[in-house]
């Protein structure tokens, strides 16, 4: 059954799968550091998930694409975020809100679920890489889910982050990408938010002495 | 020179200029001069625009029609009045030593920047653009809301960035689908997410993918319209951050998402069954109104009650969208019109009397009639006009919102008048008493600016007695489009 699913295509979805499989372990992990190398190495899956999108169908967008890819999410973010990390002095555990293997457990029914709604569509698109919509979804589900049980404000944002992975993977994988003005001006906006979330992490910091956000539970209606 | 570039260019340009000269003693004129720049080309589109039919700008990618060139008047006008609200306000608070100089300069550059990335999400034609410039909007107040660094700001402002954030990543997930769909009947190229070549071929799309991606962008961008339950970030903005920018979010940013909405509304409606994506925001807009209207009893801080006060409105106008129709399309207009006006006046009114009173708590401000009677009768009269009472605009939109329902649903008019009646109840009870009783006042060293106040309120008066023909017409373009 295999055989009838080209090599390339095979490619796309082992790397489809590491980026899932990344999107957990970072569920899982609690050491801040690890986490933005996570980070990093799921945005270098995403990078060649696209490349081998774009050396099969020749569309030069593509490449530009995976440049872009390479250059923000493998390069400039996990290098603003390592930064961050030293300069704010983050050190040591995560505290989850729940615990791991709950949140691991809550994870594996998300993905169910997005596979359920992935499939009427996917079975819709034409690309080589159709397959991979359903893991997009998981993995921008997984993304939420961890910005859900996470209370330090960096983790948080790892999690955002995570998320656009995900709904990169699926611009790729149902379309062979946006077109390249929309996805310079994502690029630009991610971009210019990481660095405005950068100064704020300081403003959080010095007003708080913590980036914990459980001291960012004040407002609320009573 | 062509209006629509000028629109653009000069909040663009004078936003960057701010960064540089943002310090200095006669940068909130620039402002204001600015502002004043783009509201003059943004009437002069109109007039072109009403002249002349649609048009498109820089190849296809822009394109102005009689929809959004009335968005586009009504976010110039509003971000007009607030640059010169702004000024003297933005001296008190800086006199009180709230702000210092290098935080002025932030707030009036960013200022600009939001107004630049407002229009151009109003007029772009790509959908893609549409959702970065909506995002770009989030980056450009996210600082803004937290101006005065004091932890609550800052919790606020954490919550509008987060939370818009994961809103607006559904909305892109919801335009990747879009798009999906497009590429299948216009192909690859790069026109599959322009707007008017969507529109073109809506009964061609895909009703399974489109279902699903309009549930994402009204999700996403509903989000930022502060439709229940993800309104949680609306409140504290508004509340902590500075009444501007409390004014130009309530009164253009929670409209500028709705007009996102609705442009990929006449899209879904076109594409899915009769009724599909209305029943949709039916469903939200009357959750959103009970939400907020019984949230509005409990505020104690006058401006998170205004904020809740604007999401049940934007609940009351995504009803109104919902139902569909030219009807209910003009009412939903109108309306917005008359809640962006209304609102901001209130706003202004309430920034001067929490300076004067030094509170936001609602108990502790008491008198405003009596060492302002311009301030107290400013906003005892927005507040009757935006519960509704006639003669007000927001009225007649009200009346025409309800007579509709009442003919084709009329299972949601018990709804409606209950949200509407305890909405009335808890906001007159708590303005009543601020306004009138014994006073706590003291006096501002740089005069208020009243002038926005009763200049909205004027036009909102005006069009609940008049509404001139010309703009009639054009409102009922505008709802004919919307299908």
């Amino acid at each position: 059954m295999n055989a009838a699913i080209p090599l390339s295509a095979q490619l796309i979805n082992l790397f489809a799968a590491v980026i899932l499989l990344l999107a957990f372990a970072m569920l899982a992990q609690r050491r801040m550091l690890s986490l933005v190398n996570l980070f990093a190495a799921q945005g270098f899956c995403l990078f060649l998930a696209t490349l081998t999108a774009a050396v099969t169908t020749g569309q030069s967008h593509l490449f530009y694409s995976a440049g872009l890819t390479l250059l923000l999410k493998v390069i400039a973010l996990p290098w603003i975020l390592y930064r961050l990390v030293r300069q704010l002095n983050i050190k040591g555990e995560v505290e989850a809100l729940i615990n791991i293997p709950t949140t691991m457990l809550v994870g594996i029914v998300l993905v169910m679920a997005a596979f359920n709604v992935a499939l009427p569509i996917s079975e819709l698109s034409h690309t080589i890489t159709r397959g991979t919509l359903g893991i997009a979804l998981a993995v921008v589900m997984l993304a939420f889910l961890m910005m859900i049980t996470r209370q330090k404000a960096i983790s948080q944002v790892v999690g955002f982050l995570s998320m656009e992975n995900g709904l990169f993977l699926a611009a790729t994988s149902a379309t062979y990408g946006m077109p390249m003005v929309v996805e310079l001006g994502i690029a630009l906006d991610v971009l210019v938010g990481m660095i405005i979330l950068g100064v704020f992490f300081f403003q959080i910091r010095d007003q708080f002495d913590s980036l914990d956000i459980r001291h960012m539970e004040k407002l609320k209606d009573n | 020179m062509d209006f629509f570039i000028l629109m653009l260019a000069i909040p663009l340009v004078s936003g960057a200029l701010l960064t540089v000269v943002g310090e200095r003693d006669w940068a909130p004129n620039l402002n204001v001069v600015a502002s004043l720049g783009t509201f003059l080309a943004a009437v002069g589109l109109t007039a072109e625009i009403v002249a002349n039919g649609p048009r498109f700008a820089f190849g296809e990618q822009f394109f102005i029609d009689s929809l959004n060139v009335f968005f586009v008047s009504l976010t110039a006008f509003v971000g007009l009045t607030t640059s010169i609200f702004s000024g003297p306000y933005m001296r008190n608070e800086r006199d009180r030593g709230r702000l210092s100089k290098p935080r002025l300069r932030l707030y009036k550059s960013m200022y600009q920047l939001f107004m630049f990335t407002m229009l151009a999400a109003l007029t772009t034609n790509n959908l893609g653009i549409l959702w970065v410039a909506m995002e770009a909007a989030t980056l450009t107040t996210v600082l803004l809301v937290s101006l005065y660094r004091t932890p609550a700001s800052l919790e606020a402002a954490w919550k509008y960035f987060i939370l818009c954030g994961v809103g607006i990543a559904q909305a892109l997930f919801g335009t990747v689908l879009l798009y999906f769909a497009a590429e299948r009947v216009l192909g690859a190229a790069g026109n599959a997410l322009l707007w008017t070549h969507l529109v073109d071929v809506k009964a061609q799309l895909e009703p399974t993918i489109m279902a699903l991606s309009f549930i994402f962008l009204l999700v996403g961008y509903g989000t930022k319209v502060g439709l229940a339950p993800l309104h949680n970030w609306l409140p504290d903005a508004h509340a902590e951050g500075p009444t501007p920018v409390s004014a130009v979010l309530s009164g253009l940013l929670l409209n500028v998402a709705l007009y996102a909405i609705l442009r990929c509304k006449v899209l879904a409606d076109g594409a899915l069954p009769e009724g599909y994506a209305g029943q949709l925001m039916i469903g939200f807009g009357l959750f959103t109104l009970l939400v907020a209207a019984f949230f509005l009893s409990r505020q104690k801080d006058v401006k998170r009650m205004f904020a809740y006060s604007s999401i049940e409105h934007m609940g009351l106008i995504t009803f109104a969208f919902g139902m569909g129709g030219p009807i209910a399309n003009f009412a939903g207009l109108l309306h917005m019109t008359m809640h962006s006006l209304t609102k901001s006046a209130i706003f202004f009114a309430v920034g001067h009397a929490t300076q004067k009173t030094d509170t936001q708590l609602m108990e502790q401000i008491r008198g405003l009639i009596r060492i302002n009677p311009l301030i107290g009768w400013g906003l005892m009269l927005g507040t009757l006009a935006i519960l509704g009472m006639p003669p007000f605009g927001v009225f007649a939109s009200e009346f025409m919102i309800l007579t509709h329902a009442m003919k084709h649903y009329p299972w949601a008019i018990p709804i409606l008048l209950l949200a509407l009646g305890v909405a009335f109840a808890s906001i007159f009870g708590k303005v009543q008493p601020m306004v009138f009783g014994e006073t706590t006042a003291k006096r501002l060293p740089h005069a208020p600016a009243i002038t926005p106040v009763f200049l909205h309120l004027g036009l909102v008066l005006m069009l609940g007695l008049y509404i001139p023909p010309y703009l009639t017409r054009w409102f009922h373009e505008a709802a004919r489009m919307l299908g």
